[in-house]
């Protein structure tokens, strides 16, 4: 179970790459929301990171990694045919899909590859999915098409209106909860981002959840690295998340705690 | 080993009849050589450096190789402890160590980390005469290490009796302890043994716990090699629970399965600010630092350094971070405990190790709140004092907070090692199996078997929070108990 050989490579923009890593217990065993722990190399860390996509015939999972730190940008820079050292999971709770009605589906950059499996499970619960894909320019908003191949509705956000509307994700949100009747908002992206959908969304009551993407050393609920606050209570999000009522969620302390080895 | 070891043997005989019980009982017990404090601070070097041969047989020498051995009662996996002294004794040490195997899987590390002074010598015969016990915990390393430096692995000692593949498969939840222990017995009866863990190297808390000046990894990477000589199969990076699941492991044909997955979750206090940056469990600071290897060229593993660093609570964990914290070059360390000294539930080595290695001990001081910087960094914590009250159900005086009595104290890493709870990924995973309130697996406390009937379980997982040593005596009851249920006896 150690060979965890990488047999294809994508580059979404210039700091974001796609791996389809060879790990098939893994490909059988997950569902949407889950994440596996990888280390790469001897001295390697241990990293979190969210699955986006299996495939249990090819007996294979996708990542996409955003280069940011020393680890990741050592993942970025394997090829296909090099092994990842170690791949551990499907880690965490699963997304509870149900249908509830009209979905509104927010990634923010990275974001959006860990969504696409939510996207596609809702879409198939028989939900209304819309999704907003938001990030600073055109060239980091990833994996449109296939967003699109799940969604009744997508909409493009960039900062700098290089592509769809110009403004940030919780204006799209907003505009649609204005339109029509959301039942349920999905966030996944940079912490700020979630913080602010799910200020917006509160407004509104409207139900929201996030996946929250923390600093973690085993994944499995041992070191607490990964606490953080839900409704006043201490959380893991190893094992309690990573999915969590956005409403709920004490994202200052989470975003301060992020910073910890800045 | 295919000469006789019982005490009748007659070699054991004249052995016992060659020196008076008055000469041994004069003998002054072995000092176990260790590193000087000063210069063992600045490294990881181990710090008990064991005894040399010839302190190992005058040591065994004191032994009075009773006719009714009570020490053995005091093991969890009832070792013949006077059979392997006397072979310490008559200079076999590689026979001594034969012994020592014979049920337990990890003399090395037991002869390390074991707490004997409550175990073993304290059953020793010299009590009643009030004298210091046998050092049976200093002979027991010796003689393990002596096998381990002295024969090549291919040579490992145990399993010239090999016992013919019986057909059944056995699977192991966590390569810790209590998984070892199992694996090891389980192996011997003939059984096939996978042993699966989630962390990326084998040995669980043997391993991200144990610092290394305490347990060297190259000794539980030794006693691990053997078991794998002797058949044992190791899977690491698999969740059984997430990367497999129960009824997977009944499609690939597992005849039993023994769950020691170990007391995963860390406490915490529950207490304002324990969220901020600088606080973290135990098993946070130990993992980054053992098992990541934090700090040492080549490891991308961050961890956070401190210059006055304050470990929560008075376990042989809470030792084991503050003296790491020293070796992190920390320049004030304190153990902030609500009870007095004496209450420590801590082995008493580690806490004259500590001592010696200057660890200050803010004994009856009870965290209340933590404060922090701007940046969220903790900077301080607010103590309440507490004095001694009545006893609690645990026997100890419990203590109770002066009223008034609360102290800022700068601080900058606070390490929180108040206990953990058992990890909740196997059941969760396996809804139909019985749990208690507070998480562990309930099993029958003989067979060790669960409210399934081909699961058994041991460990933290089973006790909530125990030691090595009863970790392996579950998984060596367990493995006596389902070689019974399989192949009947």
């Amino acid at each position: 179970m150690s060979m965890f050989k990488i047999v294809e490579k994508e580059h979404f923009s210039e700091h974001v790459v796609k791996l389809v890593v060879e790990a098939p217990m893994i490909a059988r065993s997950r569902r949407p929301g889950h994440f596996v722990i990888v280390r790469t190399g001897d001295g390697g860390e241990r990293i979190p990171l969210t699955i986006a996509d299996a495939d249990v015939n090819r007996g294979t999972i996708t990542l996409v990694i955003q280069e940011i730190g020393t680890s990741t940008k050592k993942i970025c820079g394997l090829e296909p045919g090099d092994c990842l050292t170690d791949v551990v999971g499907p880690l965490g709770q699963a997304t509870h899909i149900e249908k509830v009605g009209t979905v509104v589906c927010c990634g923010g950059g990275v974001g959006v590859a860990p969504l696409l499996p939510i996207i596609k499970a809702m879409k198939e619960a028989g939900n209304k999915v819309i999704s907003i894909l938001a990030a600073r320019s055109e060239d980091l908003i990833i994996l449109e098409k296939q967003v699109a191949e799940y969604s009744d509705e997508v909409i493009i956000m960039t900062d700098d209106g290089s592509k769809g509307k110009k403004g940030l994700v919780t204006a799209g949100v907003e505009d649609v909860i204005n339109r029509e009747k959301v039942d349920l908002v999905v966030a996944i992206g940079p912490a700020v981002m979630m913080k602010f959908v799910a200020l917006t969304t509160k407004k509104y009551d409207v139900p929201t959840m996030v996946s929250l993407n923390t600093i973690m050393v085993d994944g499995t609920g041992m070191c607490g690295a990964c606490r953080i606050t839900v409704d006043g209570k201490t959380k893991f999000v190893c094992i309690d998340g990573p999915e969590f009522d956005a409403h709920k969620v004490d994202f200052d302390e989470m975003i301060m705690r992020l910073k910890a080895y800045n | 080993m295919n000469q006789n070891i019982s005490r009748d043997a007659e070699w054991r005989e004249n052995l016992r009849n060659s020196i008076s019980a008055k000469q041994r009982t004069s003998i002054p017990r072995a000092i176990m050589p260790q590193l000087d404090p000063a210069y063992r601070v600045t490294c990881n070097h181990e710090v008990n450096q064991g005894l040399s041969a010839g302190q190992a047989v005058i040591e065994a020498s004191r032994c009075l190789d009773c006719p009714d051995p009570q020490c053995t009662h005091g093991c969890p996996v009832s070792i013949d402890i006077p059979s392997f002294i006397k072979n310490i004794e008559r200079g076999d040490f590689l026979s001594a160590a034969a012994v020592l195997k014979q049920t337990s899987a990890l003399p090395a590390v037991c002869g390390r980390v074991c707490p004997q002074e409550k175990q073993c010598e304290s059953r020793c015969i010299y009590n009643k005469m009030k004298k210091t016990p046998v050092a049976i915990g200093y002979l027991e390393r010796f003689a393990a290490d002596f096998e381990r430096e002295n024969t090549k692995v291919n040579h490992l000692i145990p399993n010239k009796t090999a016992t013919k593949a019986n057909g059944y498969k056995i699977a192991v939840v966590g390569s810790g302890p209590a998984g070892l222990s199992f694996a090891g017995d389980m192996i011997k009866k003939g059984y096939d043994v996978t042993v699966y863990e989630a962390l990326h190297e084998i040995g669980g808390v043997l391993k991200y716990g144990i610092p290394e000046f305490r347990l060297p990894n190259s000794v539980v990477e030794a006693e691990i090699d053997g078991l794998r000589k002797e058949g044992v199969k190791f899977i690491k990076d698999c969740v059984v629970g997430k990367t497999i699941s129960y009824d997977q492991l009944h499609e690939m044909g597992f005849d039993g399965i023994f769950v020691a997955s170990g007391a995963g979750l860390p406490r915490f206090m529950g207490i304002p600010g324990e969220n901020y940056i600088g606080i973290m469990s135990s098993n946070e600071y130990l993992t980054r630092i053992n098992l990541m290897g934090a700090g040492q060229p080549g490891e991308d593993t961050p961890v956070l350094k401190g210059k006055r660093v304050a470990v929560i609570g008075g376990g042989n964990t809470a030792m084991d971070s503050v003296r790491t914290a020293l070796r992190q070059g920390s320049e004030k360390a304190m153990i902030v405990y609500r009870r007095s000294l004496e209450e420590m539930p801590a082995r008493v080595e580690e806490v004259h190790h500590a001592i010696e290695e200057g660890v200050e001990f803010m004994t009856l001081s009870n965290p209340i709140e933590y404060l922090a910087d701007e940046k969220g960094r903790v900077r301080a914590m607010k103590v309440q004092r507490m004095e001694l009250g009545e006893p609690d159900e645990s026997g100890r005086r419990s203590p109770v907070p002066i009223d008034g009595a609360i102290d800022e104290i700068p601080v900058d890493l606070v390490i929180v090692s108040v206990g953990v709870s058992p990890n909740p990924l196997i059941p969760n995973a396996i809804p139909e199996l019985e749990v208690s309130r507070r998480g562990t697996i309930i099993v029958n406390e003989e067979t060790m078997r669960s409210s399934l009937k081909d699961i058994y379980a041991g460990g933290d997982i089973v006790r909530g929070g125990a030691t090595v040593i009863l970790a392996m005596g579950d998984g060596r009851r367990a493995a006596a108990a389902m070689d019974k249920a399989i192949i009947g006896g």
